[in-house]
């Protein structure tokens, strides 16, 4: 041995070691990563069962920069026995199978409650109910080094009115004062996308922001899938190697791959020359090593499905953006399935117009980006929707986002979403992915388009007939002076002919408009 | 006359009124059709001898929203001229453009209105003058002349002799619109300068030579041009034209002879047998007078002149070529280097016998 020394460290040491990564960085950045995670584990425990979201969130100051953070949802609730190890074990409830969710693993969750007990000493107060006669209460602790839950103390109650859902509370400290735009933002972009969400958020200073659910449409939930071959890695494939039931390796494949049937798997391993009836268990590493990389490779597996992704669609994208800025227009959009390096994803984008938008400055467009229904609010310049707003010649459309009121909204939707980071905050540029969103913003800019037209048209009219009812009446005057008759014509019959021509054209731009 | 005419003037502009209130009582646009003033339909008339407008017309329509404004400030003016006539009332066209002001009829500036007379004129196809509005006026006549007022009411019998006043007499619509008593002039000089209109009369030119005289102070004025006219065809009066050896002054002379393409519209302005007799391009080497160089605009105006209708003929074309061989251009006032009577002692006598040899 040599005079290194190598020791294992556990999961909760190692975010404990390097919470930067996760969004930890500072007591800014805490507060805001913190309340977003809570809040997007409560939203999964809700829209992953269909249940209509109503999240309460309150934050309260205790002095010292400590704050205490209560985030009840009526989700699904937690069961007895796996809350410790769903809010005090790091890394818990992993499976090889693939799902849209905001986050992966709960492991944000656990970050912050980690992030509380290490810089308030505070526990973490779960209450849950599935919805049955009773419901329990725990206090948890984390034990780094090992990465198990400390149980301080637990409680069954009774559960009279059969309330469902998770109650989540413990202190951290932060600074609201200057994390508060951040999460107001957080909080209103978020309504924009859940239209069918009743949120609401008490501040430190007990400002109420409340976005009440306009909709009781909800889009499908998203399902597990099994990772499509071309999305997988060497340790991801040992991994379910490992805890196969399957004897041969036919099986193997047609069990545990996305868009893999039997008939697909021989042929594949027929073009490597592997033997379909041998043990998955007995490859070599060179074989397993040739195995994923062909795997990647082959071209006969059919593309991924986007069925298991839950989008949010464009009836409920435009109600939320009505909600927030009462636009003039919305211009939606949703992009077929499509598929990056084995991910399936979808897009879908939004332009609204007029309202309550803002003109800003072209450095400070109003975009909103949202990964799996998450908002995104930080490194907006580094994101590969903003290049995609750069690239787009706008004014082929007739828009100029400098002087025009005009809202961006991009949407995607994914098993796995491209982030550039750790820090989950901009997509990263894949060319399959611009490719959606350029088409997806251009498809918009086209409709946004045809809608200013109308109108342009419309008022046009509407000046051409402000204009006949000024001159008309002096045009008459004139001729009755010049005839020499006494009375000026009756010009009824021409405005009425002008006025049946505006109506008819300014019905049919509404009728385009809804 | 007088009488004959505002008559005329007033049908025409009862017809419009009545084809106007028509079309509205009809559910119709109101539209009128006017000739098109534009040069693309002006064209010169052998047998009047001047440009007049073509065939063309274009429809003015309320349908059109860019046509409906000028529509309504041209039957706001129509409307007013009939005021003016049935009154017996005149007006200016300053005037107008003021008076447009009361009624929300806006024009941008006095050019659009004096624009929208012009289109009334060639609507009726009558000078303004016939429905009593004028320009400002500033030509002056001098010379043994006398005339009896027909106009306005006020003046009507009155006479006057045009020598009475030194400074020359006004030609205003009064003058132009007189009957002639008596002549003892046997010719008429037309002088585009007043300098050198005072010269004459300092020099007793309207003596010497018989000849009334007629200051046009640049461009004649209509009635300037409708006045030499009437002496021309009247009394039988030949007239001689002196400008600057120019382009410019040679198109005053043509101006009078030919007609302006501004007033292509109007007939009876023009008076084809007056002879231009200087000072000719071909003047400053024949007299020895001193001249400048010709300015780039100069050069400009003679390329378009080149190619204008009513230059065709063989004089004016040589005269033309001249001022570009010889890049020279002289004043009236030149002669002045021969002494301070030379124009009228050596110039005028010399240039009316080659007219007069050459005619």
């Amino acid at each position: 041995m040599s005079g290194e020394k190598f020791k294992a460290i556990s999961a909760a040491d190692f975010f404990y070691k390097n919470k930067e990564i996760a969004g930890f960085d500072n007591p800014v950045r805490a507060t805001y990563t913190i309340i977003r995670e809570l809040v997007e584990n409560a939203l999964d425990a809700c829209e992953q069962y269909s249940i209509l979201p109503d999240v309460r969130v309150k934050l309260i100051d205790e002095g010292n920069s400590i704050y205490r953070l209560r985030v009840e949802d009526n989700g699904i609730g937690v069961p007895y026995e796996q809350v410790p190890y769903a809010f005090a074990q790091i890394l818990f409830g992993s499976k090889y199978t693939l799902r849209q969710s905001r986050g992966i693993f709960g492991l944000g969750g656990k970050m912050a409650v980690l992030y509380g007990q290490i810089t308030a000493h505070s526990t973490v107060k779960v209450t849950s109910s599935q919805g049955g006669y009773e419901k329990y209460t725990y206090e948890l602790n984390i034990n780094i080094q090992e990465n198990k839950p400390i149980i301080k103390r637990k409680e069954v109650m009774p559960n009279p009115s059969r309330w469902r859902g998770t109650i989540v509370q413990f202190s951290f400290e932060g600074d609201y004062v200057r994390a508060k735009p951040k999460v107001v933002e957080y909080f209103k972009q978020t309504s924009i996308i859940l239209p069918y969400a009743t949120i609401l958020f008490i501040d430190p200073d007990g400002v109420i922001y409340r976005f009440d659910r306009i909709t009781e449409t909800m889009p499908k939930p998203a399902e597990e899938v099994k990772p499509h071959p071309h999305g997988i890695d060497l340790e991801m494939v040992q991994r379910m190697i490992n805890s196969t039931r399957s004897s041969t390796l036919v099986d193997f494949l047609a069990n545990n791959f996305h868009r893999v049937g039997v008939a697909t798997a021989l042929n594949f391993l027929k073009s490597i020359k592997f033997k379909p009836d041998m043990n998955p268990k007995s490859l070599t590493p060179k074989e397993l090593l040739t195995l994923v990389n062909k795997m990647k490779e082959y071209d006969g597996f059919q593309p991924p499905d986007a069925q298991c992704l839950s989008s949010v669609g464009p009836e409920l994208l435009r109600a939320g953006i009505m909600r927030e800025f009462r636009p003039e227009f919305v211009a939606v959009t949703q992009r077929g399935a499509a598929a990056y390096g084995g991910h399936p994803f979808i897009v879908e984008a939004a332009i609204a117009y007029g309202g309550e938008i803002p003109i800003t400055p072209p450095d400070e467009l109003t975009v909103f980006r949202y990964a799996n229904k998450i908002p995104l609010l930080y490194d907006l310049h580094s994101d590969v929707t903003m290049k995609v707003i750069k690239k787009i010649n706008w004014k082929r459309y007739k828009l100029d986002p400098a002087t025009m009121p005009l809202a961006f909204f991009v949407h995607i939707c994914a098993t796995k979403v491209p982030y550039k980071t750790v820090g989950k905050e901009y997509i990263a540029d894949r060319p399959e992915v611009e490719y959606e969103i350029e088409w997806a913003l251009k498809t918009c800019a086209r409709q946004l388009r045809m809608h200013l037209a109308k109108k342009e048209k419309a008022a046009f009219v509407q000046r051409r007939l402000s204009v006949f009812e000024k001159y008309l009446p002096m045009i008459s005057q004139f001729a009755a002076e010049l005839a020499g008759s006494p009375n000026p014509p009756n010009h009824e019959k021409v405005l009425k002919r002008l006025q049946t021509h505006a109506k008819e054209i300014e019905q049919r731009s509404v009728v385009q408009v809804n | 006359m007088q009488k004959r005419l505002n008559k005329e003037v007033l049908s025409k502009l009862t017809e419009l009124g009545i084809e106007v209130y028509g079309q509205i009582e009809r559910g119709e646009f109101p539209r009128i059709k006017l000739p098109i003033r534009s040069t693309s339909n002006i064209i010169f008339d052998e047998e009047l001898k001047q440009l007049v407008l073509g065939p063309y017309k274009a429809e003015r329509t309320a349908s059109n929203i860019k046509q409906i404004r000028s529509l309504t400030q041209l039957l706001w003016v129509a409307s007013f001229a009939k005021k003016l006539v049935e009154e017996g009332k005149s007006s200016t066209l300053r005037d107008l453009y003021y008076h447009s002001l009361n009624y929300g009829i806006r024009f941008r500036e006095q050019l659009e209105s004096d624009d929208t007379v012009t289109d009334l004129e060639a609507l009726l196809m009558e000078p303004r003058e016939a429905f009593n509005i004028f320009p400002k006026e500033r030509s002056s006549i001098f010379g043994d002349l006398t005339i009896e007022y027909t106009t306005p009411e006020t003046h009507k019998g009155m006479r006057a002799n045009l020598s009475s006043n030194p400074d020359g007499v006004m030609i205003g619509l009064s003058v132009a619109q007189a009957d002639f008593i008596s002549c003892k002039a046997d010719k008429v000089f037309v002088i585009e300068k007043n300098a050198v209109f005072r010269r004459f009369i300092e020099e007793r030119v309207y003596e010497r030579f018989n000849a009334i005289l007629i200051d046009t102070a640049g461009q004649a004025p209509r009635l300037a041009r409708l006045l030499l006219r009437r002496l021309n065809m009247e009394l039988g009066l030949p007239v001689y034209l002196l400008t600057d050896a120019d382009p410019w002054g040679m198109h005053i002379a043509m101006v009078i002879i030919r007609g302006s393409a501004n007033a292509a519209h109007l007939r009876e302005l023009t008076t084809p047998e007056a002879k231009w007799v200087g000072l000719w391009a071909t003047d400053i080497k024949r007299f020895n007078l001193p001249s400048f160089p010709l300015t780039k605009l100069d050069e400009e105006r003679i390329r378009l002149l080149e190619e204008d209708l009513r230059y065709r003929d063989f004089e004016w074309q040589s005269e033309l070529q001249e001022f570009k061989k010889t890049k020279r251009r002289a004043e009236l006032e030149s002669f002045s280097a021969h002494g301070l009577s030379a124009i009228v002692d050596k110039y005028l006598p010399k240039k009316l016998k080659m007219v007069s040899e050459a005619g």
